[in-house]
């Protein structure tokens, strides 16, 4: 059993477990799954905002901060105790791409030429890392949503302004890894 | 602490993110390049699960725990917005490799570079706070 889960868990494994968030979240507390709201909450309970975005009673919404704490923490369980941090069972397409892009041999989950402490000074971690953060915060929230309360929630309940949504994430995401990242990846 | 549940609730969630690559830059690039067919898997599986979830609670008006009535509201239909944020939102999924879900996730596993990736999408945040009024939606 100890085996099995410390072996990486393929996607029939994964995304049904992920699934479950939903009934999760709707039979213990009723509330809908997401994530980037916690950003606005963030934002609203510790920095002296001025904008109306910001002031409402986070207090309300506290669950979800608990919820990104506690997702801190599972992440760091599994690293610890899952071999979590292992490097991914890519595709051989996969490794093809990442070789013409300067990051092979992969042998953890992240390049480290991007989000090791040490690499954080070069253009191209600088760009995906602080670049990237910027327009999935913006992006988020602009959309009123992200991967888990459009993608996974939304869809789960047919809303067709979520599926306008999920459709913008990948344009923006084919664009820039298809024709901006071949060249970041040169810096 | 009346809480304890969503925190049990997220180290399961963190839990499911690691183990399944879901947090990985490689697996979102190789998404993006029709590589791999594991990323489609797992949303896809994810939205069945949750979509048969929430067909039986309205098929059988299912109650929480607590027996309250389960609000399905979901997410108003902004056109503007959820198309323009959606793309810029993907921009950045591309750039960083990560969504929000993942940027915290990053933190427990142990890159910090990701702090940085937090901080932008704080200032993302902001920025969206404070040219709300002035976009459409």
């Amino acid at each position: 059993m100890m085996d099995v889960l410390m072996q990486p868990w393929p996607w029939y494994v994964t995304g049904p477990l992920l699934g479950l968030m939903v009934p999760l979240l709707l039979f213990l507390g009723n509330k809908e799954f997401g994530v980037s709201s916690s950003l606005q909450h963030m934002c609203a309970a510790t920095l002296p905002l001025k904008a109306g975005y910001f002031r409402y009673n986070w207090r309300d919404s506290a669950w979800n901060l608990v919820m990104m704490a506690g997702l801190i923490l599972g992440a760091a369980i599994a690293t610890i105790y899952l071999d979590g941090a292992s490097a991914p069972a890519l595709s051989e397409g996969g490794h093809a791409l990442f070789a013409s892009w300067g990051l092979e041999p992969v042998t953890e989950l992240q390049p480290r030429e991007i989000f090791a402490l040490e690499s954080i000074a070069t253009p191209r971690a600088l760009i995906s890392l602080i670049l990237g953060g910027f327009l999935v915060g913006f992006g988020a929230r602009y959309a009123n949503g992200c991967t888990s309360g459009h993608a996974i929630m939304g869809l789960s309940l047919l809303k067709p302004g979520s599926l306008v949504a999920v459709i913008g994430f990948f344009i923006g995401g084919l664009l820039v890894s298809h024709f901006v990242l071949p060249w970041v990846m040169t810096l | 602490m009346k809480h304890l549940k969503y925190l049990l609730i997220g180290v399961y969630f963190g839990i499911v993110l690691v183990k399944g690559e879901v947090i990985s830059w490689f697996r979102i690039q190789e998404m993006f390049h029709f590589q791999s067919f594991h990323m489609y898997g797992v949303i896809g599986s994810a939205v069945v699960v949750g979509a048969i979830s929430v067909a039986l609670i309205r098929m059988f008006n299912l109650k929480t725990i607590a027996g309250e009535e389960i609000k399905l509201k979901g997410k108003p239909f902004n056109r503007i917005g959820n198309l323009v944020g959606g793309i810029i939102f993907g921009l950045g999924w591309a750039f960083s490799g990560a969504c929000p879900g993942p940027l915290y996730a990053l933190l427990g596993v142990g890159y910090w570079g990701v702090l940085l990736a937090i901080g932008g999408a704080l200032l993302g945040t902001i920025s969206y706070g404070y040219l709300k009024p002035h976009l459409p939606h």
